[in-house]
């Protein structure tokens, strides 16, 4: 087997509050890989932990435990001197294009800032890879001079997936990348990263909490809840089929753009709210809003294991080789 | 008669650059307890059109024309005072980000007292029990004890389902949701929106739902209003609309939804866009203002600007070269 682009290992990132001895537990124990050209779609609801974990792979934050390897190579610990050589391989697409890019730039010195940054070309070399890079993501030549606040938010979340991809990285985290912008202007720009990612072959963590963008985009799925990973797996097996209570919910939740389709489902509204990161619920961290949570549950934590299918590991107690819940009432 | 008339309503803005037209015309109707969606991607005028009728735009800069009749009593020339005594009791507004539509040093139970006081005259006493009541209405566990609290104590749903009791607290009839389950998480928005279908159904409230989420309104509203560069492109029943949409803007915008997408031969998966940028808006233009993005344009729609033409009951379309009702329904699937 080949060594993953991205390795993560029971990442944990507790972020302490001052003056209350206590933490709030971001990530608790979190591990998952990506594969060559793979895109892992990473998804959840607000605090779930998503955007930390994305973070702590750019070393933006540093992790409290576990580790984090690119192709193979241990950087939690790297100095920061020792890893700005590795920063040539891994980008980031951020989601709000306005707060994104550098106002007094124009769109050409935000695209050749990687390129001269990491000293890979310089004059004419330079202005070449920006302009094959620009039109690569369907931006003309008459953009070069512009700076951000001439364009539109597609437009610049173009200019922000140029200024990642021109070093050509191994691994783009990209989160949310599309949630700020309009439906025809989205369908466009994941149309673009769709196939740039096919012709560039980078892998990609792909944050979102929009469960129609990772049905699109990714190959696998991680969902999270509380900090941790619930269920992962191929993308259209769990589509298919859910297995973990809160997939289950969060599926049933979003609506589907058809009324007739719409009225007829049954929806799974969860009880309750949240619970504070600050104190996450005992044994599975989901049992307060489970609707078919058992004794076990509040007690006992789960793994995440795949007993009934290896390539799709499910933390949950009322899985198993014979039985899945359901809290959705299809049958 | 409707609850709500809206005709021929302008509203612009005067700006250094000029004038600009958030809404260049448009008119429609509101039913009794009807949830009616005005929807559209950013800039298309929804918000403006609706925030016209409590007027909650800014004075000095704001032209607007046109007619909104509530009851048959009409608005747009209302005195300033006149209007406040109507915001908040005839009509109110629940906004999108509930944190900053809060005020953070009050109790929630005397922000949602404090409309009671002003437009019923409630006692202190009794404007507090009658605030309990709301937020159980609107599904607030442990109202008794809620009701202490600040704003900053609450999640974003609840502070949401406390902005809606605010919004309701007396007894709207026209409740206008700009956006309300945006900033919200999908497990939530289906419990925000279960309220607003609840609150129709008990209390008979119409509502006018802004919302760019088709999605959303597949689940809740009975009609739709599509809107495009400050104009109506398109109005129907919900169902009708998602299964025959006749103006290319509304059938291309169900298109680009990622649930639309399409697999090509080579097995990439692809979504139908519409190319090109909403116009700008200061300037009116005498053709169709979506002919540069329209796959099906021709010649007269850069000549003439389409009116809206009926296309079965309660369905209008503003297009030239409308889609057939056989075009198959893009909706949902893939």
């Amino acid at each position: 087997m080949t060594t993953p682009v991205l390795e993560v290992k029971d990442l944990v990132k507790h972020y302490h509050v001052r003056g209350r001895g206590q933490a709030v537990r971001a990530v608790d124990g979190v591990s998952l890989s990506i594969g060559q050209g793979e895109v892992l779609g990473l998804v959840g609801e607000s605090g779930s932990g998503k955007s930390t974990i994305g973070k702590c792979v750019l070393r933006l934050t540093e992790p409290t435990a576990g580790s984090v390897h690119l192709s193979g190579r241990d950087i939690t610990h790297l100095s920061r001197r020792a890893l700005r050589p590795l920063r040539r391989d891994v980008h980031m697409v951020f989601q709000d294009p306005y707060s994104s890019l550098n106002p007094r730039f124009t769109v050409g010195q935000i695209v050749a800032e990687p390129l001269r940054r990491h000293g890979v070309a310089r004059g004419a070399q330079v202005d070449e890879r920006v302009r094959e890079m620009l039109e690569r993501v369907g931006l003309g030549a008459e953009m070069r001079g512009r700076r951000p606040h001439e364009l539109s938010g597609g437009q610049r979340q173009r200019v922000g997936l140029a200024r990642a991809l021109v070093l050509e990285p191994k691994l783009v985290v990209a989160d949310e990348p599309v949630s700020a912008l309009d439906v025809s202007v989205q369908a466009s720009v994941l149309n673009l990263v769709a196939d740039l990612q096919r012709d560039m072959g980078f892998s990609c963590l792909f944050i979102t909490h929009d469960l129609s963008v990772v049905e699109f985009l990714a190959d696998r799925i991680a969902v999270m809840y509380l900090g941790q990973i619930v269920e992962t797996g191929p993308t259209k097996k769990i589509f298919a089929e859910p297995q973990h209570p809160y997939t289950q919910a969060l599926l049933s939740a979003a609506p589907e753009p058809d009324p007739a389709r719409q009225r007829e489902r049954r929806r799974v509204v969860l009880a309750g709210e949240v619970p504070s990161p600050l104190d996450p619920p005992s044994g599975c961290r989901f049992h307060t809003r489970c609707p078919v949570a058992v004794d076990t549950c509040r007690t006992e934590e789960p793994a995440l294991i795949g007993v009934r299918d290896e390539e799709r590991p499910v933390a949950c107690h009322l899985v198993t080789a014979t039985e899945v819940p359901d809290i959705t009432g299809r049958d | 008669m409707s609850l709500l008339e809206i005709t021929g309503l302008k509203v612009g803005f005067d700006t250094e650059d000029g004038e600009v037209q958030a809404v260049r015309d448009i008119s429609l109707t509101l039913e009794r307890g009807e949830i009616l969606a005005l929807c559209g991607e950013s800039g298309c005028g929804k918000s403006v059109t609706a925030m016209s009728i409590p007027r909650l735009l800014p004075p000095d800069t704001t032209r607007l024309s046109g007619s909104i009749r509530l009851d048959g009593r009409e608005l747009t020339e209302l005195p300033e005072r006149e209007l406040r005594a109507i915001r908040g009791k005839d009509v109110s507004v629940v906004f999108q980000e509930p944190m900053t539509s809060l005020n953070p040093s009050f109790t929630v139970g005397f922000q949602i007292a404090e409309v009671l006081r002003r437009h019923e005259n409630l006692s202190r006493s009794a404007a507090r029990t009658r605030a309990i009541e709301l937020l159980e209405l609107v599904g607030i566990p442990a109202p008794a004890r809620r009701v202490k609290e600040y704003p900053h104590q609450l999640s974003g749903g609840m502070r949401q389902r406390v902005m809606i009791a605010i919004a309701v607290a007396c007894s709207p009839r026209v409740l206008i949701a700009d956006e309300p389950t945006t900033a919200l998480d999908v497990t939530i928005q289906a419990g925000v929106l279960d309220v607003f279908r609840d609150l129709r159904d008990r209390l008979g409230t119409a509502i006018i739902l802004i919302t760019h989420d088709l999605g959303v309104v597949a689940d809740i509203a009975d009609r739709a209003v599509v809107m495009y560069a400050g104009r109506a492109v398109e109005e129907a029943p919900v169902t009708e609309l998602y299964a025959r949409p006749r103006h290319p803007y509304t059938a291309g915008l169900m298109r680009a939804l990622p649930s639309a997408a399409v697999t090509l031969e080579d097995g990439r998966r692809r979504l139908s866009e519409i190319p090109g940028l909403v116009p700008p808006p200061y300037a009116d233009p005498e053709e169709c203002a979506f002919h540069p993005r329209c796959p099906r344009a021709q010649d007269d729609c850069t000549t003439r600007r389409p009116a809206l033409d009926t296309y079965g009951t309660g369905h209008l379309a503003a297009c030239f070269h409308p889609l057939s009702a056989a075009a198959p329904a893009t909706g949902g699937g893939s």
